[in-house]
């Protein structure tokens, strides 16, 4: 009945160890877990005499129980709550390193204001948080809600001497603030467009090229009252090439030895027998006609040797090759091929 | 169906070994970057192809043949729902130790360890597979978790075997080289644990803090009141000798 102090100390230790003999399982060296994926590694030896003189099964069941209680053990360790009427434990992150399934994604390419701050080598200049706002004689931050020198809370805005009296300053302070953001955003999402590669609109699709340029130029430049004659060239602009009349005739009433020279000729060449042949023109045409039936010739030998190789087989191997459709029709290749030779 | 896993149904000659392609092709097609070739020969009888894939290119595959099979309907007993997030445990040194067996551990785990969640719902921790890697074989185990009730708050763990149950033997491996490797481990920027300021850690391991407090005016500094140092009307240099000896004593 007068139990002292020390035995019933030794009497609840007792009961705890014996509480908790069910749980405990001893182990050589401790287990290594990683909560996060529910996992335990078991780094002991397996006793091969035990496994191999009880049933197998009956072995590895005992194992597994051992070393599931201990992850039990650490599971229940974890701080937990309530959720929804139902006991959770909440999991730390998972310490075993595993592989991506795809690689890291690459950092956005940098803006255009990026791009000219590096090439310029200009730093970025750290702004402290507040600044100082002499009208209010205290700290404000420097942008956003009640900010330092705000100047649209301006109750006075002086007119300068250069504006229009009638003009609205406030208004005006207002629009610019409004084309300001808008420019802003404008450029912003243009930098995200040329970091997705997307096509900027109005951009690349409507650049002429340099010769619709030079063809614009011209047009623009005789399309004045005086169709271009008093047009200011530039330094090292050359004058431009006759863009008179297209046809010269000859006036009316000028050489007459020349005229009487010119009709003489033609009655001459009216009444003689002999065809007049231009050499030059003669061997061009003779050229051009034995190229073209070069070419014409090297087509048919090419067109009929398709046609041979491709006929032989395609009778064999009609039934088999339907459904993969051995190479086109000769005849349609060569309908395309003769199109191209006239361009 | 379970909506993380695709099931071929016809058969597919394929060898995972000498052509990757036709894999790569069918894991590009299905967005899935593990899978699991079954094949039956008589070099290679009961053979199972694990693997995984980085950017749809194969990083590790390995090649077990089950010496032993009981399947899930063999083994009469109620089982557990299917999707539960398993426990996983791996037994035996060679986990640790054996190069190819820790690649093994890593795909095992990937495979089995379903999805990542922040909580989980103690009682429904019903089901454990069990790996022991033991004298050249690997045995995969599985179990339902019964929680018998213990002295404490923590239960006491029965097990119950529901299947299916295989012995594996370690047959060819492809693994990744180790700059590929390296690459597939690589964590993002973003990922990569923040460095806290302020926080710093001694030689001894002792964790040291910085505070950042503004300018005290320590004339004016509020401590704790001692009544016993208050200065006493009359006492003079002896009552500050006494104060300042009391003084010395409280220190």
């Amino acid at each position: 009945m007068a139990a002292t102090v020390e035995e019933l100390l030794a009497k609840a230790e007792k009961d705890e160890a014996e509480k908790l003999k069910s749980i405990r399982v001893k182990k050589e060296l401790e287990l290594e877990f990683d909560l996060g994926n529910l996992l335990a590694s078991d780094r002991n030896a397996v006793n091969l005499r035990d496994f191999r003189a009880q049933k197998k099964e009956d072995y590895l069941r005992a194992l597994a129980r051992d070393n599931t209680q201990l992850l039990v053990n650490e599971l229940w360790k974890m701080p937990s709550e309530r959720v929804e009427g139902v006991v959770v434990a909440k999991l730390p992150e998972p310490t075993t390193r595993l592989p991506r399934e795809k690689p890291v994604p690459k950092p956005r390419p940098p803006t255009k204001w990026e791009q000219f701050a590096k090439l310029k080598g200009i730093q970025k200049k750290k702004k402290t948080n507040l600044v100082w706002d002499e009208a209010h004689k205290e700290w404000r931050r420097r942008w956003g809600y009640k900010r330092a020198n705000d100047n649209t809370k301006d109750w006075l805005v002086e007119v300068p001497e250069t504006a229009d009296p009638d003009e609205d300053q406030f208004a005006k302070r207002a629009h610019a603030k409004r084309e300001r953001v808008a420019k802003n955003e404008l450029n912003r999402l243009r930098n995200i467009a040329r970091a997705h590669k997307l096509k900027v609109p109005g951009a690349a699709a409507a650049a002429p090229s340099r010769n619709e340029l030079a063809r614009a130029e011209q047009v623009a430049k005789v399309s004045t009252a005086s169709v271009g004659k008093f047009q200011e060239r530039l330094p090292k602009e050359k004058a431009p090439r006759n863009r008179g009349k297209k046809r010269a005739f000859q006036p009316n009433i000028g050489d007459f030895s020349t005229e009487r020279q010119q009709q003489l000729e033609l009655l001459k060449v009216i009444a003689s027998k002999k065809p007049r042949m231009d050499v030059t023109k003669a061997v061009n045409k003779q050229m051009r006609e034995e190229d073209m039936e070069a070419a014409s010739k090297k087509r048919k030998g090419a067109g009929r040797k398709g046609r041979k190789g491709g006929s032989a087989p395609r009778g064999k191997a009609k039934g088999k090759a339907k459904a993969k459709g051995q190479g086109p029709p000769a005849g349609k290749s060569r309908q395309v091929r003769k199109g191209l030779g006239k361009r | 169906m379970n909506l993380f896993t695709f099931c071929f149904i016809r058969k597919n000659i394929t060898r995972p070994f000498e052509d990757q392609t036709s894999l790569e092709f069918f894991s590009k097609k299905t967005d899935c970057s593990l899978f699991l070739f079954g094949s039956h020969n008589k070099k290679r009888p009961n053979n199972l192809v694990f693997g995984r894939m980085f950017d749809f290119h194969v990083l590790d595959m390995i090649e077990l043949g089950i010496e032993k099979f009981v399947s899930l309907s063999d083994i009469k007993s109620p089982k557990c729902a299917e999707g539960t997030k398993p426990l996983l445990i791996f037994a035996g040194e060679a986990f640790d130790t054996d190069s190819e067996y820790k690649r093994l551990r890593s795909v095992f785990i990937d495979f089995f360890r379903g999805q990542t969640v922040p909580a989980v719902r103690l009682a429904g921790l019903e089901h454990v597979l069990h790996f022991t890697a033991l004298e050249g074989k690997i045995y995969l185990r599985s179990y339902k978790v019964l929680l018998k009730k213990s002295g404490c708050r923590t239960p006491r763990i029965e097990l119950e075997e529901i299947g299916p149950s295989f012995d594996f033997v370690l047959r060819r491996t492809h693994l990744a080289s180790d700059d590929l490797s390296k690459t597939a481990h690589k964590l993002p920027k973003a990922l990569k644990p923040k460095k806290k300021k302020n926080i710093s850690h001694d030689t001894f391991g002792t964790k040291l803090g910085r505070l950042h407090m503004q300018k005290q005016n320590l004339a004016k500094l509020k401590t704790r009141k001692m009544k016993g140092l208050r200065k006493r009307r009359g006492e003079t240099i002896q009552g500050e000798e006494e104060d300042s000896a009391k003084k010395a004593k409280v220190e």
